[in-house]
């Protein structure tokens, strides 16, 4: 190496290719956020963003996490809501039961620890933090059954912390979503 | 001249040792639930193993790497002796109290909370004050990194402070602002229900301030790693630094954009709003600025050395490099990681795309790939290319470090690859054992077979590592002058690039105002305080 002493114009090529790569940079950067802005607003794709606060030492007792109103309502201008609580080490209700091709909201909360779940192959993925109200709002393209695990670690039973969801084909949900009952597919119910 | 050489190598074997150990357990971890072995007996066995294999991973390896490597860079790049030689000892001592007292802790049970902490599960004192210990150890080192450089340029006034040292500096103070954020949760909400002071824990507000720490401390652990790539990598393989200049403003870049973006960690979370998680990704997305551009910088590096030797072409030059050379081989393998890894970071850190793989095993994947993947096999090449200043020994077996290396590449990949893919398939987490008999994971069982496999060649691959440098013979050869690589030109850089006040500042004032609403929101929230949950037994 014998370029010891700087010679100018190496050193301007040198100093203009390292611009030329800090401008795509920039680029890729500027990009990656415009997409996310427009698929933001257009698709009104977003996690779940509000700050909402239920007391862990009432919610079984009152309000709309009690146990009977727990599960999938169908309400009567249409919307479709699954309300459930996760407690170490289970879901409540364990099979949750919702249409395909329709929006559903989920609000979901924690008694105890820090859960999550997630609904199989979709993108139905939350945490659950004690004190907080995890809303969000997602349809299920494909019918079936799929798993949902606890994604987070909450203790001892973590592993065992499984639940199941049946996507329905929409006429199917329907039919059965009759009057103020909640929907669930946990055996005997 | 290497009046410190007794204390690097004494946070290096701790570190080491400890990576050794901890690698075993992951290992065993994958082994214990895979199709391979019955369900286990005790899963609370397999939390403690995680709990334990994540807090010398997370704290103990990365917080000695640097703090070694920064004391070896004050005496090596600066010329002149270590300031604070007492000083670095006592907080080499408080690390390994809090490393003991942390271990023991965890291995009777009581703390299987994981590395990082979740409460309201709340774990024995001991285990906290055992991590507060190693970080105000590592916190002393900021400040002789701190008190060096200053020095330095006192007596220096006007010289540019060497690349290796501005990096390293540059780290330390990045850690200290970052570990605050843990230092916070634990201090103000852990602790106090840990003792028995209180019954209640604000959940969401210990998880945004460790959210604080949780992703830049990623940064902290990366720099080592990026200072080599800058500092020791180009002298390596024959050649000289494509760009000084680049180098700091990563380094400076790096200590801007690392703190204000942690709530992307929570973008699944219910106690942060849309706005701040918003803000966060796009300034996530800042934080690969200097990333891509020092990978510019060094493939710079090496096509200038390339055709020097004589390579040709647009590509052609590629085979002209070094491959003989371990570090040549270690950054290329360092690099083709860092590009999977980045790939899903920016995936992650995306504020719809998260929600598909929002903490399944592909995040397991993604942080073992950048982390263990990129940045410790340069931590390796740290220590081998130190090893012969620091313990005058002879040169060290190349074919046995190129061995070594291939098997934490093939390793890395056939533990990290299947991870990624049953993660977009939605297989969580932390789980001591699968349910192999069920249908849907069934399909998935191999992967954890397949893990388990890269995990023993990782964990053949840290045998080796710790082997080679046991062995090395020590005090055969004359010490070798160490040097760090030259600039190809060497300019004087602006005096910023010089200086870490602006970019200090920058980190100071972004953090407030990235974290100030929503600690100041949560910390006001009545009902967001839940019982703790007490593991083992108080």
């Amino acid at each position: 190496m014998s370029a010891a002493a700087p010679s100018h114009a190496a050193a301007h090529v040198a100093e203009s290719a390292e611009r030329r790569w800090a401008i795509i940079v920039v680029a890729i950067v500027a990009v990656l956020v415009a997409i996310t802005v427009v698929t933001g607003l257009h698709w009104a794709a977003m996690p779940p963003s509000r700050v909402e606060t239920v007391d862990v030492k009432t919610l079984h007792l009152k309000g709309e996490f009690v146990e009977s109103n727990l599960g999938t309502e169908l309400a009567a201008d249409g919307k479709v809501t699954v309300r459930l609580v996760a407690q170490q080490y289970s879901f409540q209700p364990q099979c949750l039961v919702v249409p395909a091709d329709t929006p559903v909201t989920f609000r979901a909360t924690s008694t105890d620890a820090i859960h999550g779940f997630v609904v199989g192959t979709t993108n139905a993925n939350t945490m659950l933090v004690p004190g907080f109200v995890a809303t969000f709002t997602t349809s299920f393209r494909k019918t079936g059954e799929q798993l949902m695990p606890c994604h987070e670690y909450c203790g001892t039973g973590h592993e065992a912390m499984w639940a199941r969801v049946q996507v329905l084909p929409r006429d199917e949900f329907l039919s059965k979503a009759r009057g103020a009952e909640r929907l669930s597919c946990v055996p005997g119910k | 001249m290497f009046r410190a050489s007794k204390l690097v190598l004494a946070h290096f074997w701790v570190a080491f040792v400890a990576f050794l150990a901890a690698a075993c357990l992951g290992e065993w971890q994958m082994f214990v639930r895979s199709p391979l072995s019955p369900w286990i007996a005790n899963p609370e066995h397999y939390y403690r193993s995680v709990t334990a294999h994540g807090t010398v991973m997370g704290y103990v390896l990365p917080t000695l790497v640097a703090m070694g490597f920064g004391y070896a860079t004050c005496e090596l790049a600066l010329k002149r002796a270590l300031t604070g030689l007492r000083w670095a000892w006592a907080g080499f001592w408080l690390v390994i109290a809090g490393t003991a007292m942390a271990a023991a802790t965890v291995g009777a049970g009581k703390a299987s909370v994981l590395y990082t902490f979740y409460p309201p599960m709340i774990a024995s004192p001991f285990y906290y004050l055992g991590v507060v210990l190693v970080v105000v150890g590592s916190w002393i080192w900021v400040a002789i990194m701190g008190v060096n450089v200053y020095a330095w340029k006192r007596e220096n006034p006007g010289r540019t402070v060497p690349l290796a040292m501005y990096g390293n500096v540059a780290g330390a103070f990045l850690w200290f602002w970052t570990s605050l954020g843990a230092a916070l949760e634990i201090l103000l909400l852990i602790l106090p229900a840990a003792f028995g002071w209180t019954d209640t824990i604000n959940a969401g507000l210990a998880r945004v301030f460790f959210s604080w720490t949780l992703h830049a401390i990623v940064y902290f652990w990366l720099v080592p790693a990026y200072v080599a790539f800058y500092t020791i990598f180009p002298r390596a393989i024959g050649g000289r630094l494509y760009s000084d200049a680049m180098g700091r403003v990563a380094f400076a870049l790096f200590l801007v954009f690392s703190m204000p973006i942690g709530i992307h960690h929570l973008f699944a979370d219910p106690q942060v709003g849309a706005g701040f998680k918003f803000v966060h990704a796009t300034m996530t997305a800042m934080v690969s600025v200097p990333t891509f551009l020092t990978v510019f910088t060094i493939v710079a590096t090496a096509e200038v050395a390339a055709r020097l030797r004589g390579g040709r072409g647009l590509f052609g030059w590629v085979k002209a490099l070094p491959w003989d050379e371990p570090m040549m081989l270690a950054l290329a393998f360092s690099f083709v990681m860092l590009g999977f890894g980045g790939a899903g970071g920016l995936i992650n850190m995306s504020y719809q795309l998260n929600e598909t793989v929002h903490n399944t095993q592909w995040v397991t994947g993604h942080f073992h790939l950048i982390f263990a993947g990129a940045i410790v096999i340069m931590y390796f090449m740290i220590a081998y290319d130190l090893w012969p200043a620091l313990t005058r020994c002879a040169p060290l077996p190349r074919g046995a470090i190129k061995a070594q290396l291939w098997l934490w590449f093939v390793g890395m990949l056939v533990l990290t690859l299947p991870w990624h893919w049953v993660g977009l398939l939605g297989m969580p987490r932390r789980m001591a054992y699968y349910d192999y008999a069920d249908p849907a994971l069934a399909a998935q069982a191999w992967t954890v077979t397949a893990s388990t496999i890269g995990g023993a060649l990782v964990l053949a691959s840290v045998a080796l590592f710790v082997g080679i440098l046991a062995t090395a013979r020590r005090g055969v050869a004359a010490p070798a002058p160490y040097t760090f690589a030259r600039p190809v030109h060497e300019a004087p850089v602006p005096r910023a690039l010089n200086g870490f006040g602006l970019w200090v500042a920058m980190m100071v004032v972004l953090t407030v105002v990235n974290y100030g609403y929503p600690i100041a929101q949560l910390a006001s929230l009545k009902d967001a305080s839940v019982p703790v949950i007490p593991i083992g037994t108080r």
